[in-house]
């Protein structure tokens, strides 16, 4: 039998010089489930966007290879065919559910377009048609929803209309890059059992593109692993885990972060003592601006931290856990009090406060927008040292060049600006200007969610090493459970502002007792 | 002085811009050259050596009597009867052209506006006065006004701009409000009815216009710090301990910097044609002052006379040609993505 979409040989380049993709091959065979996997910029989604020729064509190229759907070569069809195969042989669900939605169209609409488009049905016969998908995929009342915009769904609502979007017409291959990136992990977890119970509904082949191995281990037959545009292994699912047989696949497998944070110091004198932390954000006022209605982001928290210690705080986007790292540092209006060592920071203003900022200091989720674009990285690291710890610039450039050598780059960088690095150095220099004011709390906000998993590790054990050399304590904000375990000795779970458990974090991964958490902990996917 | 590497980058993507560079120079040098208009067009000698004794008319006065006169005024170096008797006991060194902006060629053979020949290079306007020169002199007030207005109207227009986008709220929309309305006061009226009650020189040209020029900016700034203001940079900067004002000026203020360098240009060309149209309508500076949109309006006036459109247009167009190229690579230069 042959199979449904074969790519023979395909090179990709943009304005004919750069080689984005450099002789892919791979087949997908009916209902089958093919897996692409590489880390940023390996090519992986240019090679999906292409299988329906989505590459904005001014710039991209195909020197060599082809795209065989079914014996046609994609690269070589008319427009006019092109269009008939999109959307009906081969659908795409992209990675993001915010922006791939039209926020100005009904779900009915989004639906029913491609369905008048390849199948003529209209009305009432296309609005029989939507619920039906809707039911396919899982949203409740159907009915009700198809009145509904983009804005009005959750995020794992809108990556189900877009599932329902792409199964319209019953394709033949789904074509599906990072489906769940962007999702919390319950949802996460859903919409993949979805695509998997559709498949074998539907016997439709599935092109996955992921960076994330947990997911290729469950949800693929066959795994083509990228790096740097070329394939460097291509195996059965179980093979590729049991016998890596390339270097980077051995490398991209090893990026599992440890099971258990580091042995520190820890001593038992308390660091960070958190007492009924409330934060509340008003969302109407009455005509003399007295509060009228609120959202409650973080309800009546209380938790403590030791030195040398790490607490991670857990729970799903909206759960309030970037609210209390920003309270923690006042960055956000909040009651309840938070001592720091022993000294309460609750009544303190801006001003009075500016000079405890030393002591707390915070690395933030994204490294590109972190760090000011139009100052090097020596400015960057140098600009709390102003204010807290006045030197002279000799004394200066040598903490600067101290703290560069903690995170362990090259000193001589501090003359570069942010954008000449990657974003795993990014977030070295965000680590490096949090360590220069030798801080006893340092907030991590997410700090690895944006790289890529082998960076993610590295990051990860940068951590550690400080942690252990200079017995920091640090709030561990995340949703990924396998970052969490290889840093927290305490763990707080969080749901919609309030604690759902809190405790040892390795009794915690072992005897959850709250449903939430060990619902969590089973949607986590663990590969080792 | 040494250079930060950074700072080495900027003036070497400001060179890259050919262009730009050279017309940086070719404007300096043409300024440079304006700014001594005096030794360059003038209706004294530069030096003057009578009787054995040196005498530098351009920075001193020098009355008639010393050259033999009658007068106590000072000498009018362009009679025949003071220039013959310093001829005749000593010598003179001229400037190139040898009148001044507000000098009368009484000696002209046609009736004035005379066409260029050997003493008028380009000719003289209706009032039988040096093109040449009023070009000169004309050029130097326009770039100064220009300039000043542009540096003062940036400075309150980032100000305000970055004031309203980073405070936000009440503040954005009481200021938002009153530039609105303050935007549509006709400035024209305002100078008309100005210039019935005062005599409109260059410093209150300057103020009323700067009165008005400052809002062009607001926007940009605003909106770039309305955008910044959010940025994980900024929260950052407020984690390490810094106050409002570093983090508007250090950490918001050069991204705003690009699209404000963006339209420098504009202002500054937007000063200098302000000036020079309010001159055409004649409710410019005083008359007798050397000015381009005067010289245009002869122009209009006096279309036989066409060296005196073509040299108004010419000096206007160079000018503000060079000034646009050197801003663009001024931004250039700015510019962090550029290697």
């Amino acid at each position: 039998m042959s199979p449904l979409l074969q790519v023979n040989n395909l090179s990709i380049t943009f304005d004919g010089t750069v080689r984005a993709v450099d002789g892919l091959s791979f087949a997908i065979s009916e209902s089958q489930t093919l897996a692409l996997v590489g880390e940023s910029g390996s090519g992986k989604s240019v090679s999906a966007l292409s299988v329906l020729r989505l590459l904005d064509e001014r710039h991209a190229g195909y020197p060599t290879g082809s795209i065989d759907f079914r014996g046609e070569n994609m690269l070589s069809i008319s427009a006019r065919r092109l269009r008939q195969i999109r959307g009906q042989k081969i659908s795409m669900i992209f990675q993001e559910p915010m922006t791939s939605l039209n926020p100005l169209h009904t779900v009915e609409k989004q639906i029913s377009e491609t369905l008048a488009l390849h199948r003529g049905l209209r009305d009432a016969q296309a609005r029989k048609r939507c619920i039906e998908l809707l039911e396919l995929v899982g949203i409740p009342e159907p009915e009700k929803r198809l009145a509904s915009y983009p804005h009005q769904l959750s995020g794992g609502q809108k990556q189900r209309v877009m599932i329902a979007m792409a199964l319209a017409n019953e394709p033949d291959l789904l074509i599906a890059d990072e489906p769940t990136t962007a999702l919390d992990v319950t949802v996460q977890k859903q919409v993949l059992e979805l695509l998997r119970d559709l498949q074998q509904k539907l016997g439709m082949a599935i092109l996955l593109i992921t960076h994330d191995l947990s997911i290729v281990r469950r949800y693929a037959d066959q795994v083509v692993v990228m790096e740097k545009g070329k394939v460097v292994e291509t195996a059965a699912t179980e093979t590729l885990f049991q016998s890596p047989q390339h270097p980077y696949t051995r490398k991209l497998l090893d990026a599992e972060p440890p099971a258990s944070p580091a042995v520190t110091h820890i001593k038992q004198e308390p660091l960070l003592e958190v007492k009924d932390l409330d934060v509340r954000f008003t969302t109407r006022r009455s005509l003399f601006g007295r509060p009228k209605a609120w959202f409650q982001a973080v309800d009546k928290t209380s938790f403590a931290l030791n030195r040398g210690e790490t607490l991670g705080i857990v729970g799903e986007s909206g759960s309030g856990k970037t609210t209390i790292g920003h309270a923690l540092l006042k960055l956000t209006p909040c009651t309840g009090s938070i001592r720091l060592s022993g000294k309460e920071l609750g009544p303190l203003n801006q001003k009075q406060f500016r000079s405890c900022r030393r002591q707390i200091q915070i690395v933030f989720q994204d490294p590109f927008g972190s760090l000011s674009p139009r100052m090097s990285v020596a400015e960057i690291v140098r600009e709390g040292l102003e204010i807290h710890l006045p030197a002279t610039p000799e004394e200066q450039d040598r903490l600067v060049i101290q703290a560069l050598t903690d995170v362990g780059l090259d000193p001589e960088a501090r003359h570069r600006y942010p954008h000449e690095f990657s974003g795993g150095q990014r977030q070295r220099i965000a680590i490096a200007r949090a360590l220069v004011l030798q801080p006893e709390l340092i907030i991590l906000d997410e700090p690895t969610s944006a790289l890529d998993r082998t960076v993610q590790k590295q990051v990860i054990n940068l951590l550690r090493d400080l942690q252990d050399k200079y017995g920091l304590s640090y709030v561990f904000i995340s949703h990924d459970l396998a970052v969490v375990r290889a840093l927290s000795h305490k763990l707080l779970v969080l749901k919609n502002g309030r604690i759902v458990e809190y405790g040892d974090a390795s009794d915690i991964f072992l005897r959850p007792k709250h449903e939430y958490t060990r619902e969590l902990l089973s949607a986590a996917l663990f590969y080792s | 002085m040494t250079l930060t590497p950074i700072q080495q980058r900027r003036l070497r993507n400001f060179r890259n811009n050919r262009r730009g560079f050279w017309s940086l120079w070719v404007f300096l040098a043409l300024f440079g050259l304006s700014l001594c208009a005096e030794l360059i067009a003038n209706d004294k000698p530069l030096v003057v050596s009578y009787q054995d004794e040196l005498y530098f008319p351009v920075v001193e006065k020098v009355s008639e009597e010393t050259f033999g006169g009658f007068l106590p005024t000072e000498a009018d170096y362009r009679d025949s009867f003071v220039s013959d008797a310093i001829e005749a006991d000593g010598w003179m060194i001229w400037p190139p052209i040898r009148f001044s902006y507000n000098t009368t060629n009484y000696d002209l053979d046609v009736p004035s506006p005379a066409p260029p020949s050997a003493v008028n290079w380009i000719g003289t306007d209706d009032q039988g006065r040096d093109v040449a020169a009023r070009v000169i002199y004309g050029f130097r007030i326009s770039v100064l006004f220009g300039l000043i207005l542009t540096i003062l109207s940036c400075i309150v227009g980032v100000v305000v701009g970055a004031i309203q986008g980073f405070y936000g709220g009440k503040v954005d929309l009481i200021g938002q409000r009153f530039i609105e309305i303050w935007s549509g006061l006709p400035v024209l009226f305002l100078l008309i009815i100005l210039s019935s009650i005062v005599q409109p020189n260059f410093w209150w040209l300057l103020g009323i216009m700067l009165l008005f020029s400052w809002m062009g900016l607001v926007d940009v700034v605003r909106a770039e710090f309305l955008r910044a203001r959010n940025f994980e940079y900024v929260k950052a900067a407020r984690a390490l301990g810094l106050g409002n004002r570093k983090i508007m000026f250090r950490h918001i203020l050069p991204n705003a910097m690009v699209a404000t360098l963006t339209f420098l240009p504009f202002i500054l060309t937007g000063a200098i044609t302000g000036l020079t149209s309010l001159d055409f309508l004649g409710f410019g500076l005083p008359s007798g002052s050397p000015s381009l949109g005067e010289l245009i309006a002869q122009g209009k006036a006096n279309l036989h006379a066409p060296w005196l459109g073509i040299s108004a247009f010419v000096s206007l167009s160079i000018m503000l040609t060079l000034l646009v190229f050197v801003g663009e690579a001024v931004r250039d230069a700015f510019d962090p993505r550029k290697n």
